[in-house]
């Protein structure tokens, strides 16, 4: 099969105004008739479940979760970017999508990112006649601050809850058509298998999570809204759900998954404080505005911070990018700290950390003024760590918090599977390999509310289908096997609890597949997660039986699906000679040890195929051709 | 640290349950609580029991998924955050600490800790939105709000929907996660147009799922681990009357 992104033709600015004009349309008595299954109710989720049923659709929408407001969007701290340019510091649509491309380090979609960044304008508007109480300035109107990568101010907030707000508009959203019956919405399902029927994708297996029942959905199509696999890691800022089963299974049946080695590891989260840890809190980016990072010069300095005179502070961010400063792109923050550590000049108990700093900005500024901006965050910090960022500077460390690689799809969210619709983070196709901060909300709305509404429609229009029935083979079958493997879990009746294991996993990947990658730990790596992996099938134990509320059960089935793609991550990042983004391999870096691309060897999309478990994949390569950004080595300095 | 757990456990919803008692030790003070119960759990599946449902995810106190009576309180000692962020510190070391689910009649018990809060949905779904489609909205900033209004209403929309308010209250009133959508919406520009019968199918809908009603002990608000404030009620109990009598 031969990769067609389905890119429109003519100059960029043009591109998706006249793909939607050529896009076939559904007549709108027409569009009832269809029914589009909507896995995940996150940002992208919720905003295409809401926005197809507005249109006219049938829509029934699945979550894990017992209500669609819970999902991980909700998390997202920082905010969303837009160039409205009201602050006239000479934003433009142009900018936005430049900065993009340039911040993913050459390895994204120019059409794809050029429309995030045209439509990002609507999602504000949108949200404001949600009533999502954005960041106001006295005089009532909307108010911007800068994010890593930007020298302008384009990003929208509330507070430090900007995830949330958007969450609750599309949640409200959503909940107006659940509420006029254009929506169901099925909670605590978790989706277990896509079903496809002569080549197309219509439906999903799910497993109610309170009475253990295997059931069936079908439709005319399935939209996959289902977030990242920063958990493959265990450690992550991720949820503790967040999960991959769902792509992974749509893998499994066809759909290519694009690469898999582009995760994003988060610059600024508190450090890791002992072995019971269970997940890894971010401290949102935008602190970068207003705090400064350090390092002590001399090596061990264990005096306490506040000790150590100016001269003798390393603020490496600021010497190294003086243009960037604080604000350089989080694969570079990211490097740096790990630079910084390895060095020995790591801070606090572990010695695995480095300062950010806000005493310049108190002095300058007073309290309250970083009250007002990011009060709940130094709140969040406190919590955590029994300290008080306004009298010490925060400790932090990078953890794995994104990942850019998922599900290929064409420029119409598609993914290889007729029928199986790609959105948000569970998509590889905006932030090549390292995303910019506020770039995740923009992209999860903007493929919900812009993107799918018009390019499903075409997909529907242009298809013939037979209807579907539950006793229809590719039905039958697929049930079956998610129960053969579900009655496999439970039978293997090991001595290790799922947790143990996944633990395991994580260790493999952040030493082998984490910040910094070389060729010689990527073999070790794989055959590694192999062993593991037939360890897990051979000693796992679960307790309780299937047919009931197991959540041992639940995390079994997605620790299993992690075990497998943790493989493909790995052979993805040995496969990807270059240093790129979030993807740095030791062997290709610069004298300045910045990443070093090869834009003659590597200047595509890793999509890989599927093959078998433990066979190798086959990789698919999808050229990337820049025609408005010129590659260069990425300069922050 | 070593701890005392008296943890409610119940099968299902049709089954009785009880208080069981476990004992656990090595817990360092700064664990989250949440954390001590994933190593209460560890123990029990070795063991061959069956672990302690409740439920979780991103644990940074956001997305309102656990829920907890512990010590008597929604959420625990501690004002202003949620179960997950509740670390051992703030307890003593030998203490016994009782953890139940969060009781009312509106979220019936699903399993142990777990609780089934679906009624929170099914009340924004009567009204907790603005009738606006995707689409053919105005510029952002076509419709200037003073910052004084925009950061109540911020304020109110920080609710994470957890149920601690119902959970705390002794008539299991729901009247302070309604307020705080009523409140947010009634203050913006944005709710004006549907500001009646947003509260009243609201309330009418918090009633129907047999939430309580409001006898101002405030202990709703000293729960809340977004410290929403009764004023929000204040503003509701306005707008109905508003509603209902013009």
């Amino acid at each position: 099969m031969k990769l067609d992104a389905q890119i429109p033709e003519g100059p960029i600015e043009k591109k998706w105004d006249l793909h939607k004009f050529n896009l076939k349309l559904v007549n709108p008595a027409n569009k009832r008739k269809y029914h589009i299954i909507v896995v995940g109710t996150g940002l992208a989720g919720a905003s295409a479940a809401a926005s197809l049923a507005e249109l006219g659709y049938k829509v029934t929408a699945i979550s894990y979760h017992e209500s669609p407001r819970r999902a991980h969007s909700i998390a997202a701290q920082g905010g969303i970017n837009a160039p409205k340019n009201y602050p006239n510091d000479g934003d433009s649509i142009y900018r936005l999508f430049y900065d993009t491309v340039k911040g993913g380090d050459y390895r994204a979609r120019e059409a794809n990112v050029y429309r995030l960044a045209q439509v990002s304008n609507s999602i504000i508007d949108q949200c404001v006649a949600q009533g999502v109480p954005f960041a106001r300035d006295y005089g009532g109107l909307l108010d911007n601050r800068s994010f890593g990568g930007a020298q302008v101010s384009r990003t929208f907030y509330a507070r430090g809850q900007t995830g949330q707000q958007l969450l609750l508009g599309a949640y409200s959203a959503l909940s107006r058509q659940i509420g006029l019956g254009a929506v169901k919405f099925y909670g605590r399902r978790d989706v277990l298998d896509i079903i496809v029927a002569d080549g197309q994708a219509r439906g999903v297996v799910t497993r109610n999570m309170v009475t253990g029942l295997l059931e069936t959905y079908t439709g005319d199509a399935v939209i996959l809204a289902t977030g990242g696999y920063g958990n493959a890691y265990y450690l992550s800022t991720n949820a503790k759900q967040s999960n991959a089963s769902a792509i992974w299974r749509a893998h499994k049946k066809g759909a290519y998954f694009a690469n898999a080695c582009f995760t994003q590891i988060h610059p600024t989260c508190i450090p890791v404080s002992s072995d019971h840890q269970s997940k890894l809190t971010l401290m949102s980016e935008s602190l970068r505005n207003d705090g400064r990072i350090w390092v002590p010069k001399k090596q061990g300095d264990a005096r306490d911070p506040r000790q150590i005179p100016e001269d003798e502070r390393d603020y490496y961010l600021e010497r190294l990018y003086p243009s960037f400063g604080n604000l350089v792109p989080r694969d570079v923050a990211s490097r740096r700290a790990k630079e910084a550590c390895d060095r020995g000049r790591g801070v606090g108990p572990t010695k695995l950390a480095v300062y950010l700093d806000f005493a310049d900005t108190i002095k300058r500024n007073g309290r309250d003024w970083i009250v007002q901006k990011y009060d709940n965050l130094f709140d969040m910090y406190q919590r955590i760590t029994d300290e008080n960022a306004f009298e010490k500077p925060m400790r932090i460390f990078p953890a794995v918090h994104y990942t850019m690689g998922g599900l290929w799809v064409d420029y119409n969210l598609m993914s290889t599977i007729p029928g199986l619709f790609v959105l948000g983070e569970a998509n590889f196709s905006d932030h090549g390999a390292n995303r910019l901060g506020a770039s995740a909300l923009m992209q999860g709305l903007a493929d919900g509310y812009f993107i799918i509404p018009y390019t499903i429609g075409d997909y529907l229009a242009r298809t013939k289908f037979t209807p579907m029935k539950e006793d229809h083979p590719a039905v039958v079958d697929t049930l079956s096997a998610v129960d053969n493997t579900i009655q496999k879990l439970v039978a293997v009746q090991g001595n290790q609890s799922v947790d143990q294991l996944h633990r395991k996993l994580g260790r493999i990947m952040w030493e082998f597949v984490g910040m910094s990658r070389n060729a010689a730990g990527l073999k070790k790596g794989q055959g590694e997660i192999r062993k593991l992996r037939e360890e897990f099938w051979k000693d796992v134990k679960l307790p309780g039986t299937a047919l009931e509320f197991n959540q041992e059960l639940e995390k079994a089935w997605r620790v299993a699906d992690f075990m497998e793609l943790a493989e493909l991550m790995a052979t993805d990042a040995l496969h990807r000679e270059e240093s790129c983004g979030g993807h740095f391999r030791e062997e290709h870096q610069t004298d300045e040890n910045e990443a070093k691309r090869n834009d003659k060897k590597f200047s595509y999309v890793a999509a890989w195929e599927f093959k078998g478990v433990g066979t190798p994949p086959k990789l698919h390569k999808e050229p990337l051709k820049f025609e408005y950004v010129t590659p260069s080595q990425r300069s922050y300095k | 640290m070593n701890f005392t757990l008296k943890i409610w456990r119940q099968k299902d919803s049709a089954s009785k349950g009880e208080l069981t008692t476990y004992y656990t030790s090595d817990i360092t003070s700064d664990m989250s609580f949440l954390e001590v119960l994933d190593k209460l759990n560890q123990e029990l599946i070795k063991r061959g029991d069956d672990p302690v449902a409740f439920d979780h995810d991103c644990r940074e106190g956001i997305c309102g998924s656990c829920g907890m009576y512990i010590n008597g309180r929604s959420h625990g000692p501690q004002r202003g955050g949620a179960s997950c962020q509740l670390h051992m510190r703030s307890f003593k070391d030998g203490e016994t600490i009782v953890v139940e689910p969060f009781r009312a009649k509106g979220f019936p018990i699903i399993k142990d800790l777990v609780v089934d809060r679906s009624a929170f949905d099914r009340i924004m779904q009567a009204g907790g939105f603005v009738s606006v489609d995707t689409g053919g909205t105005p510029d952002a900033n076509a419709i200037p709000i003073p910052k004084k209004i925009a950061d109540v209403a911020m304020n109110a929309a920080s609710c994470i929907g957890c149920g601690a308010c119902v959970a705390a209250c002794k008539n299991s009133s729901a009247m302070l996660f309604v307020a705080a959508k009523v409140s947010q919406l009634a203050l913006l520009p944005q709710g004006q147009t549907e500001r009646k019968e947003r509260v009243i199918a609201m309330l009418a809908q918090m009633d129907k799922e047999g939430f309580g009603s409001c006898t101002n002990t405030y202990s709703c608000e000293a729960e809340c681990p977004k410290e929403i404030s009764v004023t929000h009620i204040a503003r509701m109990n306005r707008e109905y009357l508003k509603a209902v009598l013009s």
